[in-house]
């Protein structure tokens, strides 16, 4: 692990974006000692200001500090992407190892599922889901786990798939091993390594699509802090002030970036197979 | 072929019968019924009751199914309650706008990012292809509604080249056109990346071939060696790629037309949302959802059509 940080950080690239991803994780665990204001108090005589020394980002129509509120907006958007894409990777994982050791029909079942989740417009999926349960974080959460799982679940099974008919699988079901056995020593840590990449890819999907369902009014609740809804106040304020947008803007960006370019580096890293076509 | 044709094609239509049923699922899984909620909280019983029977709550949820599928084959998606007009109507009136702004932005994505990718490609690891190479990533990072909101502050607000709302006149063209062009941008932008980065990585394999040493080795001309055979196998993974990328377009679509206040399918259903419109959120999802199983099927087909291990794996 510690040789593969070391390897992402000799590119330039690789080490922008573990800085950035470092900075970003800091600054939100951290949010609750640096913030300079608590993100929800009002203030309304400095409302609309620009950037001071006061208030480094500026200050939203209701006074709040918006450099305050994009450190705590960190915070939902790293817990939305950590909480949900563990769970769909643990889903995925089985599911898919389930398609693919388990009877024809539960595979085609299976990737029937898949096939249909994938072919909702993610958005569009997220936010009928909304209008039926509510807007809400869980509701973020879960529609981002349902989401994700297909593509968890698909390389799991091509994997699961490929290794099971191997000879030395035949032979340790001879010996008397148990499916379960053969899954978790055999075919898991084959698994391990495409899904962390893809994982770390998948990041700044996540971030973006909760930023967006927040941008809508769809993700998280007012007051409470999100890019999503910061934006959503710099858009109302469009034509009075910029900073809502540039504060809310900047952590979004800096943060998909950051992730992409650390996620492009392990995997030139992991997978020498794709390492040729750069 | 033909065989993987019918098996593709039927696959389609199994997902679309899926995905149907799921949403149906979907509405009749949340507590309190759909003309409850539409009605609100100072509705009568008997209005409640006689919604549900307009909207056909009241029948068994495998009738109703059943029901709606015996519609669709028709056409007939439905009567949105509130303004009484039938739902096909509302959502294929308003498709053609975000079909417009979907086409544009892909056009222009390849117009441009193609000619980047190729000469990416043919000037690898120069400082251009790797400045174009960050860059690329940005823009593909950039999320649609991020750069629309850009786009809308310095454009419209700051500058005023462009107008910020709506879709433009109907008939005047030149006015439909200045309407268009920053949502497409904002939409088309992180495709140009996109399209660039595939083009220049398939540009190198391809380069890298025999039959691109043997026309070399004939001696042909380096233009027609690159335009005329390279390029031309080079593009080929994009058409594909964008009919895997409907759903993206689509959703950034959504985003954009929200942003820029533009009639479309992905506004229709934010507002059918926001009003609880149940029955036309059903039917706006379904036909985007429907449009991106075509659109994955044709680029499969065209795949398959290409390449005939593919036709093997279904």
């Amino acid at each position: 692990m510690l040789q593969v940080l070391k390897k992402v950080s000799a590119e330039p690239l690789g080490l922008l974006g573990l800085v950035l991803v470092v900075l970003m994780v800091a600054s939100a665990v951290l949010a609750y000692w640096i913030a300079p204001y608590d993100p929800i108090a009002l203030n309304i005589i400095d409302r609309l200001q620009g950037p001071s020394f006061k208030h480094l980002l500026g200050t939203d129509q209701l006074g709040r500090d918006l450099f305050s509120r994009v450190l705590f907006g960190g915070q939902v958007a790293l817990k939305v992407a950590f909480i949900s894409i563990s769970i769909a990777l643990v889903i995925g994982v089985l599911l898919g190892m389930v398609a693919g050791f388990g009877p024809k029909w539960l595979d085609s079942l299976i990737m029937l599922f898949f096939d249909t989740i994938r072919s909702f417009p993610t958005v569009m999926f997220a936010l009928a889901t909304v209008a039926l349960v509510g807007p809400s974080l869980m509701t973020v959460v879960a529609v981002i786990v349902v989401t994700s799982i297909p593509t968890y679940g698909r390389v799991v099974r091509t994997q699961t798939l490929s290794i099971k008919n191997n000879e030395f699988i035949k032979a340790e079901q001879v010996m008397g091993a148990s499916t379960a056995r053969i899954l978790r020593v055999h075919v898991l840590p084959n698994v391990v390594g495409p899904l962390l990449i893809l994982a770390s890819m998948d990041i700044p999907t996540v971030i973006a699509l909760e930023a967006g369902l927040s941008f809508l009014g769809m993700g998280v609740k007012p007051p409470t802090p999100s890019w999503g809804s910061i934006l959503n106040d710099g858009y109302t304020l469009i034509r009075n002030t910029p900073w809502p947008i540039v504060a809310g803007s900047i952590p979004l960006l800096l943060v998909t970036l950051g992730f992409t370019f650390l996620g492009e580096s392990l995997r030139d890293q992991l997978d020498p197979k794709l390492r040729n076509n750069r | 072929m033909f065989i993987y044709l019918l098996k593709r094609v039927s696959l389609g239509l199994v997902i679309v019968v899926f995905a149907v049923t799921l949403l149906f699922c979907m509405i009749h899984l949340v507590p309190g019924d759909p003309a409850r909620i539409l009605l609100g909280p100072r509705a009568t019983p008997e209005m409640i009751a006689h919604l549900s029977a307009q909207m056909g709550l009241d029948q068994p949820m495998a009738m109703q199914i059943l029901k709606f599928f015996g519609n669709l084959l028709r056409g007939d998606l439905g009567m949105d309650v509130i303004t009484n007009r039938p739902v096909a109507e509302i959502v294929f009136g308003q498709l053609p706008y975000t079909l417009w702004l979907i086409g544009s932005a892909i056009v222009g994505a390849m117009l441009i990012g193609i000619p980047l990718g190729c000469y990416s490609a043919l000037h690898r690891n120069t400082w251009f292809d790797r400045f174009s190479g960050i860059i690329s990533v940005a823009c593909i990072t950039a999320p649609a509604f991020v750069v629309a909101l850009y786009s809308l502050l310095i454009f419209a607000v700051w500058l005023k080249w462009f107008p910020a709302v709506g879709a433009g006149e109907p008939g005047d063209f030149f006015d439909q056109i200045s309407h268009l062009v920053l949502p497409a941008i904002a939409i088309g932008i992180s495709w140009v990346g996109y399209l660039s980065r595939l083009v220049r990585a398939s540009m190198l394999e391809v380069m890298g071939e025999n039959h691109i040493r043997t026309a070399r080795a004939y001696g042909l001309p380096e233009n027609t060696v690159v335009y005329q055979y390279a390029l031309k196998l080079a593009v080929l993974p994009t058409v594909t790629v964008i009919g895997v990328g409907m759903g993206f377009l689509l959703s950034a679509a959504l985003f954009t037309e929200i942003v820029f206040s533009r009639p479309g399918i992905g506004k229709l259903i934010f507002d059918s949302i926001t009003t609880r419109n149940y029955p036309v959120v059903m039917g706006s999802v379904l036909v985007s959802t429907i449009i991106f199983v075509i659109s994955t099927a044709v680029s499969d087909l065209i795949n398959a059509w290409l390449d005939p291990r593919i036709r093997n794996s279904l």
